[in-house]
């Protein structure tokens, strides 16, 4: 599904990766680690389309194309869906608005009709029961004055309507009390099929307790440094990065 | 012959059949001592009135008609409403409905006839002693424009919408319209104000509008700018405010080549509110200058100052908030906000706040910005599939929300959500 290839970016002439190789497959599970500064955020910043970054080299195919030179709207309509570690407060803009403004763009792009209010209501609802969402969410205004909670929710629950073939979180876990991080990933774990792919990026062992990973890699310097099995986190929690750093540092 | 010339032999040529013939004469010697203002006036420093009076105008047009149709085009339909229409200067009665119970909605010069006691005890009496020389012209020659009179403890339900239209006009057109509207003890109204070009030819309207909000009263008046491209306009627009009262001019400038607003409110009795806010969004070869002042002249007042701009292309804004506390204003609360994006490198703003503070116990505030659109708002938007123009919209709405939220009329609010939509060409429409 999304295969990338020696990939290398820079931001202002700082090169934050240094050749990326990564494959995920339908129906896998990758987790990505690593210590901060390592090009993690970068990493799903690029997949997703950021034009800020400039990519030096290597390339990115998602379903057998290369989507280097699709705008970040294109790439969502072909199905990659990326769940921002800092959600962007919009005030005035309600999020049962904003959902309906972004599933209807994505319909567009696919020659689809606007969903019929109705439904698109309904699938709200189901969604929102799902993630344990209340009510009076939809009418507030996108992510102003949400919990650091609340807006991880409310990423899974655009996620959840969006339904992408592709999803990156990207430290989704970050500012989770142990309650939310339980309800954000059963919503991950629900929305998980033999169709979709999932890259979970972060920074503890925590989540993956929760989302279960298939491939566990390991960010450092702009490269994965070490690929391995959900034991690999375990390790990680236990020894800390120290000893892979060092390892990589040695090749 | 000069726009200058031209208006003081207009003058002469009416003088004897126009009332209040003291205060015109002495308008129009002002006009003919200073003259039109120049960049040198410190009040003029960044708008250039220049090209505009250079125009060639005639000073009145025929009379002539608009249609139903078009005229729904520029109200609101869905509310209840009194409607007051001008044409080319002139009241037009087969589009004007009115039925506001005790409260009297009619032409200048009907209320000169059937009010004048009333007219003649506040015409003119919100103006400074000696303003400008565009108040000047229009106390000189202004002869029609809309009277509202609400009496004490009188609620006009349904909103006032007034409408300026021209149209059928030979030649460009400058206008002086003029308002006064009263609005007794414990009275309430809502109004909203155009100014609408349907011609080819240039409009210029120089309008000055005069409000009397007494003891008590309730006031919210919102002034659409969404003129054609080769329209000018002045707005002049004076509250004046007694106790316990609050009254609220939101200005939504969107259209027009060159609008310049001066609104001020005076601020004459204790425990009163002021409100004025504005959204400005415009483009190419447009200018928009926003001049305000808030006279707090008593204790115990209060003032509420927030004015949004959005600058495309080579737009040029300009702000300049006065805000005056005089001596025994104490316990005054003013706060006073003007945020600007540009789009681009060529858009700009001058904006200025101009505080002079002489009590000292009061709290007073301002801020201004200027920015561009947030780039991580921008890829948050776009990573959920919302195409770049449209987020670049949806970011815009966000910015001037606080503004359009306090617009109390919900149809007015979609109407100036569906021009703000068309303004910047995308499809998607933002409940706020």
């Amino acid at each position: 599904m999304l295969k990338i290839n020696n990939l290398k970016a820079s931001i202002e002439g700082n090169k934050i990766l240094t050749g990326i190789t990564l494959d995920v497959n339908p129906g896998e599970v990758h987790a990505i680690m690593g210590p901060n500064g390592s090009g993690k955020s970068t990493l799903s910043s690029v997949i997703a389309g950021r034009e800020e970054y400039e990519i030096e080299d290597g390339s990115i195919e998602f379903n057998g194309e290369s989507i280097m030179d699709l705008s970040p709207e294109e790439r969502a309509h072909k199905g990659i869906f990326l769940s921002f570690q800092y959600p962007i407060e919009i005030p005035g803009v309600s999020v049962s608005n904003f959902l309906k403004t972004s599933l209807n763009e994505s319909r567009k792009a696919q020659g689809l009709e606007p969903m019929p209010a109705g439904d698109l209501l309904k699938k709200m609802r189901e969604k929102m029961e799902l993630l344990e969402i209340k009510k009076g969410f939809l009418s507030r205004s996108l992510n102003q004055g949400f919990s650091g909670g609340e807006k991880k929710r409310n990423e899974i629950f655009q996620m959840a309507m969006l339904e992408p073939k592709l999803a990156i979180l990207d430290e989704t876990d970050s500012g989770l009390d142990i309650d939310a991080l339980r309800i954000v990933a059963n919503g991950v774990n629900m929305l998980k099929s033999k169709d979709n792919a999932t890259i979970v990026i972060t920074h503890y062992q925590r989540l993956l307790d929760y989302i279960v990973p298939d491939f566990v890699h390991v960010l450092y310097n702009g490269k994965i440094v070490k690929s391995g099995t959900k034991d690999l986190a375990l390790e990680l929690e236990e020894k800390g990065y120290d000893w892979i750093i060092k390892e990589s540092e040695q090749l | 012959m000069n726009l200058k010339d031209k208006l003081i032999q207009a003058y002469q040529e009416a003088e004897n059949t126009l009332s209040f013939h003291q205060e015109r004469k002495e308008s129009i010697d002002r006009l003919e001592e200073f003259g039109f203002p120049t960049v040198k006036d410190e009040e003029w420093k960044y708008t250039n009135l220049l090209p505009i009076i250079k125009n060639e105008y005639a000073l009145s047009a025929q009379e002539s008609i608009v249609s139903k149709e078009l005229l729904n085009e520029y109200i609101l339909t869905q509310t209840e409403t009194n409607i007051i229409v001008f044409v080319n200067g002139k009241l037009n009665r087969e589009l004007s409905d009115i039925d506001a119970a005790n409260a009297t909605i009619c032409s200048l010069s009907e209320a000169e006839k059937n009010h004048s006691a009333v007219v003649k005890k506040y015409w003119g009496k919100a103006l400074p002693e000696n303003p400008d020389s565009l108040v000047s012209l229009n106390t000189a020659l202004s002869s029609e424009g809309v009277f509202i009179h609400v009496p004490k403890g009188t609620v006009v339900e349904k909103p006032i919408q007034i409408v300026y239209f021209s149209t059928n006009v030979s030649s460009d057109l400058f206008l002086q319209t003029r308002n006064l509207i009263v609005i007794e003890e414990n009275a309430q109204v809502q109004v909203t104000e155009r100014h609408q070009n349907i011609d080819q030819k240039e409009v210029f309207t120089n309008s000055v509008t005069e409000i009397f909000a007494h003891d008590n009263s309730l006031i919210d008046f919102y002034k659409i700018q969404n003129d054609k491209r080769n329209c000018s306009l002045i707005d002049n627009t004076w509250v004046k405010q007694g106790k316990n009262c609050t009254c609220t001019v939101d200005t939504f400038s969107f259209g027009g080549k060159f609008i310049r607003n001066n609104l001020s409110f005076i601020l004459d009795g204790q425990h009163s509110e002021s409100n004025m806010r504005g959204i400005t969004l415009i483009g190419e070869n447009q200018l928009v200058d926003h001049h305000t002042l808030v006279d707090h002249a008593v204790p115990n007042c209060q003032s509420n100052e927030m004015y949004k701009g959005i600058f495309d292309d080579n737009a040029k804004g300009v702000f300049n908030g006065k805000v005056m506390v005089r001596p025994d204003a104490q316990k005054t609360n003013a706060f006073q906000s003007n945020n600007n994006l540009l789009l681009t490198d060529s858009a700009s703003i001058d904006t200025k706040p101009q505080l002079e503070i002489y009590a000292d116990d009061v709290a007073c505030s301002h801020g201004c910005t200027v920015g561009q659109l947030d780039d991580d708002a921008l890829f948050y938007l776009r990573s959920r599939g919302i195409p770049y123009k449209e987020a670049q919209a949806m970011l815009m709405y966000a910015f001037a929300n606080d503004v359009l939220s306090n617009v109390k009329i919900p149809e007015l609010k979609q109407k100036i959500n569906r021009i703000i939509a068309e303004k910047l060409g995308v499809q998607i429409y933002i409940e706020v």
